[in-house]
């Protein structure tokens, strides 16, 4: 994967070491460093060269001796521009209307019936109102239907009137939610291109019939340089309010968001980050620009884990580990649990900082991990629940039982030792973690 | 170098010539001749496959002696040219536009021609690190081969792009099709970048040549995506198997079952969408895998779906998708936008997939067999 910008600029840094200031003349490496890492983040190349120029202006004169480490001093001017430019006031949905009514617009496979779907749940589960949702798409093949299977999951009702003219599906589905007492309607249009003459008009004019209160663009966060067609191109047919950006659960860095809040000042109202029906968040502008600068992501960390791991399980451990109980069997449950989040590696790389800690490079070897979930599973229940138990003959035992040695069961024992008399460190908040 | 100074040739006939109206219609009729030279070879492997001789290995080649023409393949032919321009007219516009621009404005290659030509390839979304290392190239060689005149190095441009596909391989852009039963082609990707409408396309094309196809449909978990190939057998005209809401590898198995039964000749396979990163899809995707290995010895194609305006992203894409599935090709799709989709280049060079079809549109008939020579042809037709 791609470096991030913390790391890119200790490698620019000598030229500025030395000196007292930031000059024009020292900083040229630094602005080439963090105008590839934007580039890499797709964010607009015109964007960036606004972006540069304008962080260039902030940094320049800034006094280095004022900051120990120049590098992160750069890194938090970039960031913080960057969220500034992101954040703006964050603007909650217009709601107001009888029925209040939700249009969703954008190309092909953005994710728009998706965001219906997830956006409805939403506003039912935080307003506790009644929405209804439209399927407006008659030329995809079965996206009534994609629409419909979604509200049967959602027990959300599904307004279509199968193939016909959408700009009078619309009409109909509004007066539809008056008569009913529907409190908002969302609308999912097909996906179209943005130089799709034809199609664009059919927008306006379900715009015009239904003046709806919010026009959301829904936008693929992986969109490269084309973004800035798609956005000026939606956004000058219609007047958009808001922005979602989806598939952010992805490892794209999203730099699309910026261009978006750069080229029209239509806020991002809402991230898409899962399939399931409950994976819409709203926006985060420092959460959005440490992603775009690949700071690391504690959160996506944090979010990985909770997905895959047992909840319970996870408690009982933290639980026996606070009250030092902690043994070989909560050992081998934890070891079951971080063996389904997939390779170890890729979660070090996610810890903020791991390359300055020289964690990237790490590599693990699952034979070893083997050999130790092995020998644990050589003791006997008691042996694990007190290893203290464990002398000569019992070792003899459980390395013969896994096929290691003595050498090595010992090794494991003196390590789990350690583990636990830090894990007691940890807990009585002696210790500070790295980051 | 054949091809290369094939297509300056082609090229510099342009800009010799005075541009009066008629005259550029017959450009357009010369260029279409340039370039059927590689659908000639196309048609001649679907014969050489259909009257049952030992498949000759197809390739793009990049010496190419002139063939003959049947009237009635030029025809075709010119009729592909035309989708294809048609589609990339929107996607080209922007870019070449631009790049004529670029050699009219300045006189002399200046540092500021360097940065503008890099803003036009990095807006195509060639790659940060494959435009970097292009720059450098091309810096490096106007230094020692003395070049001073933008108009020279308009050609060097095309060359060094061409370089950085071909890379001295020799890339096929046809399915090989298998004679002892069922062909079998699975179809990976992201989310949204239309699996299952390419899938459409393709069995088009396929029956269209006359053989028996049958779509899987082995996404049971996005709503609807079932019935959306569903739908589009019936179009089409192809075999359906599919259930919803059960286990992928299972209605893989049984649509292989099934196609050995009534003898099928090629099995399409649609997956789910699945973000690169979501370790437990892609393990699903393996145990997929496994069973068409299990059945059929393997897959005899495997298709990465990209769409056109993914940003560098596409990269980790491919390196992903390849990690778990032997990707044979590319499936570039919805070119027909403003997208130039330049990260294929990016991916050939990074990871060696090459691009085996285009989509150019949400019809049936909008799918294309990809040819280097005609994409770059398609975007710097205006500039030379």
């Amino acid at each position: 994967m791609f470096e991030s910008l913390g790391d890119r600029l200790q490698n620019a840094l000598h030229k500025i070491k030395g000196y007292g200031k930031i000059t024009e003349d020292n900083i040229s490496d630094m602005m080439r460093e963090i105008r590839l890492a934007l580039l890499e983040a797709d964010v607009n190349y015109k964007v960036v060269k606004e972006f540069t120029n304008t962080v260039k202006e902030k940094a320049l004169g800034e006094e280095v001796a004022s900051s120990i480490n120049p590098g992160d001093l750069f890194v938090k001017i970039v960031k913080d521009e960057l969220t500034e430019l992101l954040g703006g006031e964050s603007e909650p949905l217009n709601l107001k209307g009888d029925p209040a009514t939700l249009m969703l617009v954008g190309l092909q496979g953005s994710g728009k019936t998706t965001t219906a779907g997830k956006l409805a749940n939403f506003l039912r589960k935080k307003h506790s109102k009644k929405p209804l949702m439209v399927a407006c798409d008659v030329y995809r093949p079965a996206a009534i239907d994609q629409l419909k299977q979604l509200g049967k999951q959602l027990n959300i009702e599904v307004y279509d009137e199968g193939k016909k003219d959408p700009v009078e599906i619309a009409k109909n589905a509004i007066a539809y939610a008056k008569e009913n007492h529907y409190d908002y309607v969302l609308i999912d249009t097909a996906g179209r291109l943005h130089i799709d003459e034809e199609l664009m008009d059919e927008l306006d004019h379900i715009r015009e019939e239904i003046q709806p209160q919010e026009i959301l663009l829904v936008i693929d966060s992986m969109m490269g340089q084309d973004a800035i067609n798609v956005i000026t191109g939606f956004h000058d047919k219609l007047p958009l309010t808001g922005v979602i950006l989806t598939k952010l659960d992805g490892d794209t860095r999203g730099g699309v968001a910026l261009s978006v809040r750069h080229l029209t000042n239509v806020p991002i109202k809402f991230v898409g980050v899962s399939e399931k029906l409950d994976g819409l968040d709203s926006f985060d502008p420092e959460r959005m620009a440490g992603r775009i600068l690949g700071m690391g992501d504690i959160i996506s960390l944090v979010e990985k884990a909770t997905e895959t791991i047992d909840e319970k399980e996870a408690e009982k451990t933290a639980r026996r580990m606070q009250e030092g109980k902690f043994d070989l069997e909560d050992f081998l449950s934890t070891m079951k649990q971080m063996k389904k989040l997939g390779p170890l590696e890729n979660l070090i790389k996610m810890i903020p900082g791991a390359k300055k800690m020289g964690l990237t490079d790490v590599k693990i070897d699952p034979k070893q991990m083997a050999h130790i979930e092995a020998i644990v599973l050589s003791m006997t229940p008691k042996e694990r629940r007190n290893p203290d138990i464990i002398k000569a003959s019992r070792k003899t035992r459980i390395a013969a039982g896994s096929g290691t040695s003595v050498q090595e069961v010992n090794k494991l024992l003196q390590q789990f030792d350690q583990m636990k008399k830090m894990m007691k460190q940890v807990s009585n908040g002696n210790m500070k973690l790295p980051f | 170098m054949g091809l290369f100074s094939k297509i300056k040739n082609m090229f510099k006939g342009y800009s010799e010539e005075e541009k009066t109206v008629e005259e550029e219609k017959e450009e357009l009729e010369e260029s279409t001749e340039v370039v059927e030279e590689n659908h000639l070879e196309e048609e001649k492997s679907t014969k050489a496959v259909e009257e049952d001789i030992p498949e000759e290995k197809v390739v793009e080649e990049k010496t190419k002696k002139n063939g003959f023409f049947h009237k009635k393949e030029k025809e075709e032919e010119k009729k592909n040219v035309k989708i294809y321009e048609k589609g990339l007219t929107k996607s080209r516009q922007g870019f070449v536009s631009k790049l004529a621009d670029l050699t009219n404005r300045y006189s002399k290659i200046t540092e500021e021609y360097f940065e503008e030509l890099e803003e036009i390839l990095i807006m195509a979304d060639i790659g940060v690190n494959t435009v970097m290392e292009f720059m450098d190239r091309l810096r490096d060689r106007v230094r020692k081969e003395n070049i001073s005149d933008p108009s020279e190095l308009k050609e060097i441009i095309v060359d060094e792009l061409f370089i950085i596909y071909v890379n001295d391989e020799v890339l096929s852009n046809k399915i090989q099709f298998r004679e002892d039963g069922p062909t079998i082609v699975l179809f990976v990707g992201v989310n949204g970048v239309g699996k299952t409408t390419t899938i459409a396309k393709l069995a088009h094309k396929m029956i269209d040549e006359g053989k028996k196809v049958l779509m899987v449909g082995a996404d049971t978990f996005r709503a609807g995506a079932v019935e959306q190939l569903k739908e589009w057998s019936d179009k089409v005209g192809a075999g359906f198997y599919g259930k919803e809401e059960s286990d992928p590898a299972s209605v893989v198995y049984d649509g292989i079952e099934l196609a050995k039964k009534e003898k099928y000749d090629v099995v399409l396979i649609d997956t789910a969408g699945r973000l690169q990163n979501k370790v437990n899809l892609m393990k699903e995707l393996e145990k997929i895998n496994k069973v068409i290995e299990g059945q059929a010895g393997g897959c005899d194609e495997t298709l990465l779906v990209i769409d056109a305006t993914t940003g560098q992203n596409g990269v980790s894409q491919a390196k992903a998708f390849k990690e778990i599935t032997n990707i044979t090709g590319i499936v570039l799709t919805k070119l027909d936008g403003t997208a130039k989709g330049g990260i294929v280049l990016a991916i050939k060079e990074s990871v060696g997939v090459p691009v085996k079809y285009i989509g150019l549109g949400e019809t049936k008939d909008d799918l294309q067999v990809f040819d280097i020579e005609k994409y770059i042809y398609g975007l710097f037709k205006d500039m030379m």
